[in-house]
């Protein structure tokens, strides 16, 4: 095991002992060029025999999977946003936008998922507070029925009036970018299939006791569902919130890359599905290469807000075998800004852990010796 | 489109990545709009005014293109003095009947013409039976020779009527109108003649909800007229296409389900019009007129010898006697009616969800409950097999489960992967396809059920000296003991030279004798040389990029229609970046990427002889071939029911006056005033105000129309797994709605629930200095599979569209409240109350004429 197989730009397959493996594959997804249509959702269900999440409205624009789970290994996420600085929307008569309120409101309304942890609520927070000036209505308080008052005047509380509460059991009335509520500016709704990152070095991986999670000659990371155990270690070994446990089996799940598929030459199921190609598998090395001219084509086309995510060998997990193309910072899609895989810390933490040792000894020693005194 | 078509709309991406500019005209911000360069919320009801504008825009402008405005459409023609516009008669075109609220079309004529138009009472059988429909493959009748002015001076030459009709739709009314920025509109009108021309073409793309509108037709029709004005039609990357509902929907068109037509959009004979067979003939090829529909009569007898066989002879008229005749509308929403009247006793629904699926899902069930039987062939049991006993009418006690007489039989049918047969899509091209698997259990395919259906009454009937049932004992029937085979069905509508045993080429080969047979002449050619050519499968990489081995396309394989226009009238192509079909000289002939739609060594200077008729009346400069004037139709003199242009009509429901015209809706659209289908009151009415707010339905990704084949499944119920409504914050503030609370919408028709989505994408509008506010449902929801809900389709009530006969269902007026609906006799109640306060009383009669009426009294009549 090389120093570089705790953190740093490596060929996974080659570190996991495989002799000269084939090209490492991956994903390359194009959030520019996403319709939202979660064809790869269903696809990816289809083959995989994954269960229904349940069916639950979550408020939160058209995304009702609300995240990767066990039980959803593609998830398709929207975001409606204003787009700051610009004009009134469509030029209007407009008053403020809903985005903060109804993000806020869905980011509450935790659904089950049938799975374990399921969606962490601070995925929804994080694209909800990302969006621009926080307000929302207290609670979600229902309505009456409208049978007898027919027509008559509303008298419930209007949706768009800001009221001081709560955001997530904590108080909210200054959240970073709050204003008062402002006319609402131009519009765009962002839609983006997140999945399993493969990363090159995976923290799911590193925390197997029992062997289940291994790295596939391809460098993807794929759980052996007949070895595990579902002791969950893999859970909080994940920097991305992606692998997760299936209520009733216990034992945790997610993207295998089409590990079946991929052994015959065949395309995964999601990005075969995908209509607009913004699910692109291939070769990680050209998939890169293409990615960098993709945004350089975007930025010419005036669109300078385009940039990759996971993509180098030089971030927090060595990069990722499946990135993305996004069009806004990455915690507005409710992905970690800087992630890093736990086991990037080890040496230092060894070394702490060292000191510390060294530490409680001399402690022991200086107690013993003063006992003897 | 990204909604609706995700698979199509990925072109649309590979153009915007080749540097396309993407618009997006919407009511709502949708999946295409998040990637669209440029959005535009409008006012749902108001495209003719948009359009309108455009057409202004290009006429007052010159961006025309001129040459070839001038060769191949009818803008030079002379139309008669007898004619006035909208713009002289308040929104009415010369010739209105108030008594039948039809035209009476002879001024519509070109000039010296007159004697040609169609009589109120032609006009009125025509609405009745959906005439419009004929003309998806031809134009209608029209005479050759035409007065025309050359330099467009005339005042009465179609350019300029059409100049000065559009004359008041500038970028301000529009703006007043639709609520769209003058700036935005402008930006649409630039990029729509900035790539149109010589070297540049834009194709027009629509989906149907753009035909279901009172004025639907018109909708399309004012798209066309800007696509010829800019050289856009029978050129490569051109075009005015429709983007269907289902798969094969064209299909279902041209081999009809619909009631009006036949095989290759000939008319189902009419008990009156067309008593003999030379009658009917002459109706379909009108003995005077330039064209290939001089042919009809080979087309017809062919048809008949594919029902009838050897029982198809001369003498007695190819069996033309056992054709059934129409008497009247029999479109799918007069029978609906017809059921609740107990006019009707037996039903056959296949693939089809009304209870869901279509307008007034009030009036359809309640007429399914007065039928003796219903027979439902479908995936599942959809709410229109068991509205019985599980439909909204059980809760509010019109439907007694005990009581309900209908006898429902339930068929499950073979989806479409398990079964062959051929899709026809929207640019008219037949793609064959395999069985992938065995249906389930029970379930059969249409040709399975059909055929022994046939069989088994044919051998009830066995027998029978009854006239009546001849047709059925004289058809050809012999399909062997089991499963059809599909590709013989499809070598019987392909047709046969009845003398040697040989499938046809071509329709071109087809006899008025009785010696070949052809079960739609429109398709003739799919089986050419005895191979499948719908199974054709060849990759593009292979071939041209116009792609003839992939699939079949009717006409004779051709993929663009007209396309004669590619050229120039010299017959030399436009240009070389768009050069498609082009004359050589050398050869003689007519040659390109595509099969030329023009005979094919008729040469661009042919002029046809003094009194020539048929084909041989085409000139060598008559693109529009199938046209009674071989021209394109900036102007309808013909054929369309509601006007020779399209002019801005209000939807048959709205809180707004028609801003143009005293007219306020379209003048002549098929009402059925009853009172199980109130229509809420629009200005010069009062009590627009009970129904404030504008609303549009239409489809989610995630779901399939009517949710038949959606809502029984786990993985795409869960995407979008309640029915819910879409609100500005606007609104939200002004009625109360929370999001994610419950609301419920109120029409004259019914009280539908849905939870709450309060939503950027959706925007008020300002029109008439006024803010118009619009909400938007999805509408797949009902009573049955894994997800339910309150149906969309039951706040709509039932106007139509003149020509065609489709619904008014994408646009209409409505309350919202918070909070969940009344059940049970509440509900009922509650409605009445809208009713009462709207003033619409059991027999009120929504006023039809509205020139000169302002703020009318009730409308009782």
């Amino acid at each position: 095991m090389g120093s570089n197989s705790l953190y740093g730009p490596i060929d996974p397959a080659e570190d996991a002992g495989y002799d000269a493996p084939p090209p490492r594959m991956g994903f390359f997804t194009d959030t520019s060029v996403c319709i939202g249509c979660k064809a790869c959702e269903v696809a990816c269900k289809t083959w995989n025999d994954v269960p229904d999440d349940g069916f639950n409205l979550l408020g939160h624009s058209y995304d009702n999977t609300g995240g990767l789970t066990a039980n959803s290994w593609r998830h398709v996420a929207f975001i409606e946003q204003p787009v700051r600085g610009s004009q009134p929307f469509a030029g209007q008569p407009t008053g403020p936008s809903s985005v903060p309120a109804t993000n806020v409101i869905a980011a509450r309304s935790a659904a089950p998922t049938g799975t374990e942890p399921g969606i962490p609520p601070a995925v929804d927070a994080l694209a909800a507070a990302a969006t621009a000036g926080i307000d929302f209505v207290g609670g979600a308080t229902s309505s009456g029925c409208g049978a007898s008052s027919g027509g008559a005047a509303p008298s419930g509380p209007a949706a768009s009036s800001p009221s001081s509460g709560q955001f997530l059991g904590m108080p909210m009335s200054d959240l970073p970018g709050k204003s008062a509520p402002a006319p609402r500016s131009d519009f765009r709704w962002l839609m983006m299939s997140n999945v399993c990152k493969h990363c090159t070095h995976a923290g799911c991986l590193d925390v197997c006791p029992t062997g289940a999670l291994f790295r596939t000659e391809f460098g993807t990371v794929v759980v052996q569902d007949d070895i595990c155990n579902g002791c969950g270690y893999c859970i909080s070994g994940c920097p991305y919130g992606v692998i997760d446990r299936r209520e009733g089996d216990g034992r945790a799940w997610k993207c295998t890359l089409c590990y079946d598929r991929l052994g015959d030459g065949q395309t995964p199921a999601c990005a075969k599905a995908c209509p607009t190609e913004s699910i692109q598998y291939g070769e990680l090395d050209e998939l890169r290469e293409r990615a960098a001219k993709r945004v350089e084509q975007l930025h010419e086309a005036g669109v300078p807000e385009a940039k990759l995510y996971g993509e180098s060998p030089d971030d927090g997990v060595g990069g990722d075998g499946a990135f993305f193309l996004l069009l806004d910072e990455p915690e507005v899609y409710g992905l970690p800004p800087d992630p890093h895989v736990p086991t990037r810390d080890l040496p230092a933490m060894w070394k702490k852990a060292g000191l510390a040792a060294l530490t409680m000894a001399a402690t022991a020693v200086v107690a013993f010796a003063g006992r003897r005194r | 489109m990204a909604e609706a078509h995700p698979v199509g709309f990925q072109w649309v991406i590979e153009a915007k990545n080749r540097g396309a500019k993407v618009i997006h005209v919407d009511p709502r911000f949708t999946r295409t709009s998040a990637l669209a360069h440029t959005y535009l919320p409008v006012r749902a009801g108001a495209d003719i005014a948009f359009l309108g504008g455009v057409v202004n825009y290009i006429l007052s402008n010159e961006k025309d293109f001129r040459e070839y405005v001038l060769a191949y459409t009818n803008a030079s023609m002379l139309v008669s003095e007898e004619f006035q516009d909208t713009e002289d008669l308040d929104g009415l075109f010369s010739g209105y009947d108030p008594e039948t609220n039809t035209y009476d079309q002879s001024s519509w004529q070109y000039a010296g013409q007159q004697d040609e138009g169609q009589e109120e009472e032609d006009s009125h059988v025509d609405r009745e039976t959906a005439s419009g429909l004929e003309q998806e493959s031809h134009g209608p009748p029209i005479p050759a020779d035409v007065p025309r002015d050359p330099t467009l001076q005339d005042p009465r030459c179609v350019y300029q009527v059409l100049k000065r009709h559009y004359a008041r739709y500038t970028p301000e009314v529009v703006e007043r109108l639709c609520g769209v920025p003058q700036e935005k509109f402008l930006e649409v009108c630039e990029a729509w003649t900035a790539n149109s021309g010589r070297e540049r073409t834009t194709a027009l793309v629509y989906s149907v909800g753009w035909t279901q509108h009172s004025v639907g037709v018109q909708y399309i029709r004012t798209g066309a007229i800007i696509q010829l004005l800019l050289g856009n039609m029978g050129r490569p990357g051109g075009g005015v296409m429709a983007l269907r509902g289902h798969a094969s929907i064209q299909g279902s068109t041209d081999i009809p389900t619909l009631f009006n037509l036949l095989p290759g959009y000939l008319p189902m004979p009419h008990v009156s019009q067309h008593e003999t067979f030379d009658q009917w003939i002459d109706a379909i090829r009108h003995p005077e007129q330039k064209g290939f529909w001089s042919n009809a009569k080979s087309y017809a007898v062919s048809l008949l010898k594919a029902y009838w066989g050897d029982a198809a002879t001369e003498e007695n008229d190819y069996g033309y006697g056992w054709m059934p005749r129409l008497t009247g509308d029999h479109g799918t929403y007069q029978q609906v009616l017809d059921m609740i009247d107990g006019k009707i006793k037996g039903y056959f629904l296949l693939g089809q969800n009304p209870a869901v699926g279509s307008a007034h899902g009030r009036a359809q069930r309640l007429g399914m409950a007065n039928l003796d039987w219903l027979v439902v062939r479908d995936l599942y049991m959809i709410e229109s097999a068991t509205f019985w006993k599980n439909g909204p009418e059980v809760q509010t006690g019109e439907i007694v489960p005990e009581e309900c007489k209908t006898e429902v039989f339930f068929m499950p049918a073979a989806s479409h992967v398990e079964k062959e047969g051929t899709f026809t899509q929207t640019q008219r091209m037949l793609q064959w396809r395999e069985k992938a698997v065995e249906p389930l259990g029970e379930a059969t395919s249409e040709l399975w059920f059909f055929y022994h259906l046939g069989k088994i009454i044919r051998e009830r009937l066995a027998g029978s000296t009854r006239t009546r049932d001849q047709a059925l004992l004289n058809l050809t029937w012999d399909y062997g003991e089991d499963e059809p085979d599909g590709e013989a069905v499809l070598k019987e509508i392909n047709g046969y030279d009845l003398t040697t045993g040989k499938l046809l080429s071509s329709f071109t080969e087809m006899k008025p004798d009785g010696t070949t047979s052809g079960g739609c002449w429109i398709y003739t050619g799919v089986f050419k040389d005895g191979v499948n050519q719908a199974n054709r499968r060849k990759p593009g990489s292979e071939q041209n990029y116009v792609a003839p081995e992939w699939g079949w396309a009717w006409p004779a394989n051709r993929r663009t229609l007209y396309n004669r226009a590619s050229a120039d009238p010299e017959g030399k192509p436009w240009s070389e970046r768009k050069k498609y079909v082009w004359w050589d000289a050398e050869k003689g002939e007519w040659t390109g990427d595509d099969v030329p739609d023009f005979e094919k060594t008729k040469p661009p200077s042919y002029r046809p002889p003094e009194g020539a008729s048929g084909v041989e009346a085409i000139s060598g400069d008559d693109a529009f071939i199938m046209q009674g004037d071989g021209k394109g139709w900036l102007y309808a003199p013909s054929g369309l029911i509601d006007g020779p242009m399209p002019t801005h009509y209000e939807p048959a429901e709205s809180m707004v006056r028609n801003p143009l015209y005293g007219q306020q809706a379209n003048p002549t659209r098929k009402v059925y005033q009853r009172s199980d289908n109130l229509t809420n009151p629009s200005p010069p009415e009062r009590h627009s105000e009970v129904f404030p707010y504008v609303f549009s339905t239409s489809r989610l990704t995630e779901h399939h129309t009517a949710g038949g084949m959606s809502r029984q499944l786990a993985y795409l119920s869960e995407l979008q797994p309640e029915m819910f409504v879409e609100v500005s914050p606007e609104l939200a503030a002004e009625r109360g709605l929370e999001h994610m609370g419950w609301a419920h919408i109120v029409t004259a028709r019914a009280a539908i629930e849905a939870k709450v989505m309060v939503t950027d994408r959706l925007t008020p509008l300002r029109i008439e200095g006024r803010v118009v506010h619009q909400l938007w449902m999805p509408y797949h929801w009902g009573s049955e599979g894994l997800i339910t809900g309150d149906s969309a389709n039951d706040l709509i009530g039932i106007t139509l569209d003149p020509n065609v006969l489709i619904q008014e269902s994408k646009v209409g007026t409505c309350d919202i409240q918070p909070g969940l609906r009344p059940t049970g006799r509440e509900l009922l109640k509650y409605v009445q109350d809208y009713r009462d306060r709207a003033g619409l009383a059991a027999d009120h009669h929504t006023p039809i004429m509205t020139v000169g009426e302002e703020n009318a009294d009730d409308g009782q009549q």
